[in-house]
């Protein structure tokens, strides 16, 4: 018998028993639909988060100050003899807080952040209008402001450059605008307000510095600069390791690298499972199929089919019923995937290569769940069935 | 047996033994069945149910195998062959026509009448046009694309008789072909096996009645598994 006669045979048989079919295809039909939504909001976020992360650059490291007694937090010259470290391009001290900003009769509220120039190259801002702050705003402790472009969106102020805002009623000269970030897990990137470090104490009624930003030269010299990073920091607070901490961008894309991996390990069980299920659930139809189709059996082989030609029969039957499940789970996964991404907000990336597996697998699936039923029937007795 | 004579022969049966266990006792369905069918031969079997005519029709159609004894069917001995060889003797050289028809009711008739064909693996062409040629030969030209449901009981079997035809089988093997029709078809039945017998068919064909049997140019009778020749038009 012809390959396509074989398969032809069988999708007439498959067909002319429409409800059956769908009702044994949709064990996998279901799992195969979810594992492909699952699959494509998990991709969605893992590349939505590291994304954003590689924004941050990746040879950053962040160094927080909690502080040991009286020493809380250290100031500009402890920060410059901290970061004093070969293989370091460029490091930005931090002090933030919010603030109401006011322009005109507008409010709102956002977060300040006192740095240094340096701050654009370390946290890869850049300015859409105007400038970025300079080192003489500092030296003269000028009232001048850096405002992201949400911030410049919600007080109404169309050409900002040059325009007054008071920030905690302190008034402040906007002399740029910050090109959009878009979110990141921390929040959002255009909701600040950069002022030099040295008017810190006037709008945020502080000058502690808390956070330090260190950027390495290169990837490969992260770990070195992490260690001397380490290394004066403990110098500076004697030894009390838990008076700062240090982070590493690249440690955390590794951390969500792994949590993406774990979770595409737990969906594959997830889809094992289905598939499992799916398959009995083939494997069940054929059985009772098979018991039904005795008599046909015994008329084929009548007629001279060889057992492999039964054999066949059977299980490209069982290889389209799972082939089936598999396609409209695939469909129905990535209807579902688009509407979870459009009515959920929820970032989705479908993966082609899973629906491909996904496919190929369910139609294996299908063959071996069915070999035993298709065995069944292929060694039955014709002259036995014949009298069904 | 001359060599002459081997040729012209299409079945010979040598003591065939058909042995089945039944409760502990031994029961001999076919006791030392010994019978020669020649080509263009239309014979009859003819004996009531537990004769051993169901073993006698499954052994002759290479469905079941004899417990002892030698088979020969067109000159190849097949007694002993394996499943999938008889499968192929079955799919060339034997054409069935059943009682109950066993047609497939899911196919159409073109497609039910194409199936040995398909077994053979011929290509669609060439079974489209063997088909359509059989079942021109029993009258069923205009209905291949109807369902067997669609169809009278004596329309289904001829069917089933085109689909025994189409293969070109030497052999065609009918299992109480009329037992399921009523007596006016019946004989338009019987009248078509007649003229596939002058066309040159080798006919076997098994009954319990003897008004059928009657039609045929030879007849045996089966009792207790053991046959004897009742009359033969061509001795």
């Amino acid at each position: 018998m012809k390959l396509s006669q074989g398969v032809k045979m069988a999708w007439h048989s498959v067909y002319s028993q429409k409800l059956r079919t769908l009702l044994t295809i949709l064990g996998i039909m279901i799992g195969i639909a979810s594992v492909t939504v699952m699959v494509a909001i998990g991709n969605g976020t893992a590349e939505q988060v590291k994304s954003q992360m590689q924004g941050l650059g990746t040879n950053l490291l962040t160094a927080n100050v909690v502080g040991r007694g009286a020493v809380t937090s250290i100031t500009l010259e402890d920060a410059e003899k901290i970061a004093d470290i070969d293989g370091v391009s460029a490091y930005a001290p931090v002090i933030s807080g919010s603030v109401t900003a006011k322009y005109g009769t507008t409010t709102y509220s956002a977060s300040v952040i006192a740095t240094t120039p340096s701050f654009a190259e370390v946290r890869e801002y850049s300015v859409a209008q105007g400038r970025f702050i300079k080192e003489i705003d500092g030296a003269f402790a000028q009232k001048v402001a850096v405002i992201g472009s949400e911030v410049a969106e919600e007080l109404g102020m169309s050409n900002p450059v040059g325009e007054k805002i008071t920030l905690d009623g302190v008034p402040y000269k906007v002399v740029g605008v910050l090109a959009s970030k878009g979110s990141s897990t921390t929040g959002s990137n255009d909701n600040i307000v950069i002022v030099p470090i040295q008017t810190a104490r006037v709008v945020l009624k502080t000058d502690a510095i808390r956070t330090l930003y260190v950027q390495a030269e290169s990837e490969k010299r992260v770990d070195f600069v992490q260690t001397m990073l380490e290394f004066h920091l403990q110098t500076f607070f004697r030894g009390d390791e838990d008076s700062y901490t240090v982070f590493n961008q690249a440690d955390l894309l590794k951390t969500i690298t792994e949590v993406s991996t774990s979770m595409s390990t737990m969906l594959t069980y997830v889809a094992a499972i289905s598939l499992l299920v799916g398959g009995i659930g083939i494997m069940n139809m054929m059985l009772v199929s098979v018991t039904e189709r005795t008599r046909e059996i015994g008329i084929r082989k009548s007629l001279g089919a060889k057992q492999r030609d039964i054999l066949f029969q059977f299980l490209v039957e069982a290889a389209i019923i799972g082939g089936l499940g598999g396609v409209i789970g695939v469909l129905v996964g990535a209807g579902g995937s688009s509407f979870v991404g459009k009515w959920m907000n929820s970032p989705v990336a479908p993966s082609v290569d899973i629906m491909v597996i996904a496919v190929a697998f369910s139609m294996g699936v299908g063959v071996l769940f069915g070999f035993l039923p298709a065995r069944r029937a292929s060694k039955l007795d014709p002259v036995e069935a014949l009298r069904h | 047996m001359s060599a002459k004579q081997d040729q012209q022969c299409l079945i010979r049966l040598e003591n065939i033994y058909k042995q089945y266990e039944m409760a502990g006792e031994t029961f001999n369905a076919l006791d030392g069945v010994s019978v020669t069918v020649n080509k263009g031969d239309f014979m009859a079997i003819v004996g009531p149910s537990g004769s051993g005519k169901s073993t006698l029709m499954n052994v002759l159609g290479c469905l079941d195998r004899p417990t002892s004894g030698t088979y020969y069917l067109d000159g190849a001995e097949v007694q002993k062959l394996r499943d999938n060889k008889l499968a192929q003797i079955r799919n060339y050289k034997i054409g069935f026509i059943f009682q109950q028809y066993h047609l497939l009711p899911k196919l159409r008739v073109i497609d039910n009448v194409e199936l040995p064909l398909v077994y053979r693996g011929m290509s669609a062409r060439e079974r489209r046009e063997r088909c359509r040629e059989a079942l021109e030969k029993v009258g069923l030209g205009d209905k291949l694309h109807h369902l067997p449901s669609q169809l009278s009981g004596g329309q289904q079997q001829r069917v089933a008789i085109a689909r025994a035809l189409a293969g070109r089988p030497p052999l065609l093997l009918a299992d109480e072909p009329t037992g399921a029709l009523d007596s006016k078809t019946s004989r338009e039945v019987i009248a078509l096996l007649k003229e596939l017998n002058e066309d040159g068919n080798t006919i076997v064909l098994i009954t319990h009645d003897p008004s059928i049997a009657a039609q045929a140019k030879r007849v045996v009778r089966i009792s207790d598994g053991r046959l004897t020749e009742e009359r033969n038009e061509a001795s």
